[in-house]
């Protein structure tokens, strides 16, 4: 049987990766989704380690979609993915809370992670006031 | 020739230097940056001051890829995947060698370069590391092509980048925290290409 695409969002601030996953299990609680924000010892920053043991907590066969908020959180997480070698596992680039509350949905309506990649596109497009 | 010993050598210098300066690097992010630089690369550096008993054993490559992992692992910042894959490609350069000479040395801080700019996705001129590096690497490889040894072509190296350090107060940050600054990032010198440069002096004073 499939399971479902896993989410990780990776943040500098581990407050604000657990506040993203707070947000988008309101509106889907049965999404696979882990929070990798702020370095071990609780400090600022994106932590290699937090982000790995995030990928390997939410991770199945249909893979797992990584939302970062900037910089070193982009950065480390390409280089994890690197050396997970031939996993599915893929960065999405969008707004990171639009982003999270689309995919954790999507997730659990069990769209593919191809299928998620490609709808994440409309998270771009979200306005806060229509134009 | 540099030898591995020479290299673990290098690297503890290095570590000592980014301790010493930590907390002029962390003032000089928070002119223009989240101010993380000096106690990032701090930790970063002490972790692998930490591991380098172990990774001693090693050939030219595993010294580096492991210097460049605990860097990867333990900074926080961008300096840490940036400099981590910077290390990390030099010792698939050095990989299997006991000795290296000044053409593997060459060739392992172009590959770290290019390390650099694939994962910062960043050219010269965007206000970063590279501004003291890639002038450092030109200098080098002009003088190592007109016959001069390692340590004097790692000399004009050196001299190269404090020029780029300089170079960086003149220019508007492109890539990096800074780039939000836009104009306001003009007058101050890049974090970045500080580490870089005493890195580089490391090196050659190490010679």
């Amino acid at each position: 049987m499939r399971k479902l695409v896993g989410i990780v969002i990776v943040s500098h601030s581990e407050k604000l990766a657990a506040g993203v996953v707070e947000i988008a299990k309101m509106m889907a609680p049965d999404a696979p989704i882990a929070a990798a924000g702020g370095m071990e010892d609780g400090t600022l920053g994106t932590s290699y380690g937090k982000i790995s043991a995030a990928v390997d907590e939410v991770y199945s066969a249909d893979g797992v979609a990584v939302l970062m908020d900037m910089g070193s959180a982009v950065m480390t997480t390409e280089i994890v993915i690197e050396d997970m070698g031939d996993r599915k596992v893929t960065m999405l680039d969008c707004p990171l809370v639009e982003g999270a509350v689309l995919a954790a949905v999507e997730s659990t309506g069990g769209i593919t992670l191809e299928g998620l990649a490609e709808k994440i596109k409309e998270a771009y497009n979200v306005r806060k006031f229509p134009e | 020739m540099l030898d591995t010993a020479k290299i673990v050598e290098i690297i503890r210098a290095m570590a000592a230097r980014i301790e010493s300066e930590k907390d002029f690097l962390t003032q000089l992010d928070n002119e223009i940056g989240d101010g993380d630089h000096g106690t990032n690369m701090a930790r970063g550096f002490k972790a692998v001051a930490e591991k380098l008993p172990e990774l001693s054993g090693g050939d030219a490559g595993a010294i580096l890829k492991g210097v460049g992992m605990q860097l990867v692992s333990n900074v926080g910042g961008a300096s840490g995947p940036l400099y981590g894959t910077a290390f990390m490609k030099a010792g698939n350069v050095l990989n299997g060698k006991d000795k290296i000479g000044a053409q593997d040395f060459a060739q392992a801080l172009a590959a770290a370069i290019g390390g650099i700019e694939m994962r910062g996705k960043s050219t010269e001129g965007e206000k970063t590391m590279l501004d003291a590096l890639c002038p450092a690497y030109k200098a080098l490889q002009e003088k190592l092509a007109a016959g001069a040894d390692l340590k004097a072509a790692m000399g004009a190296a050196v001299e190269a980048a404090q020029k780029g350090v300089e170079y960086t107060k003149t220019i508007v940050a492109a890539k990096g925290r800074a780039s939000y600054l836009g104009e306001r990032s003009l007058g101050h010198q890049d974090p970045g290409a500080t580490s870089s440069l005493y890195m580089l002096q490391e090196i050659f004073k190490c010679l």
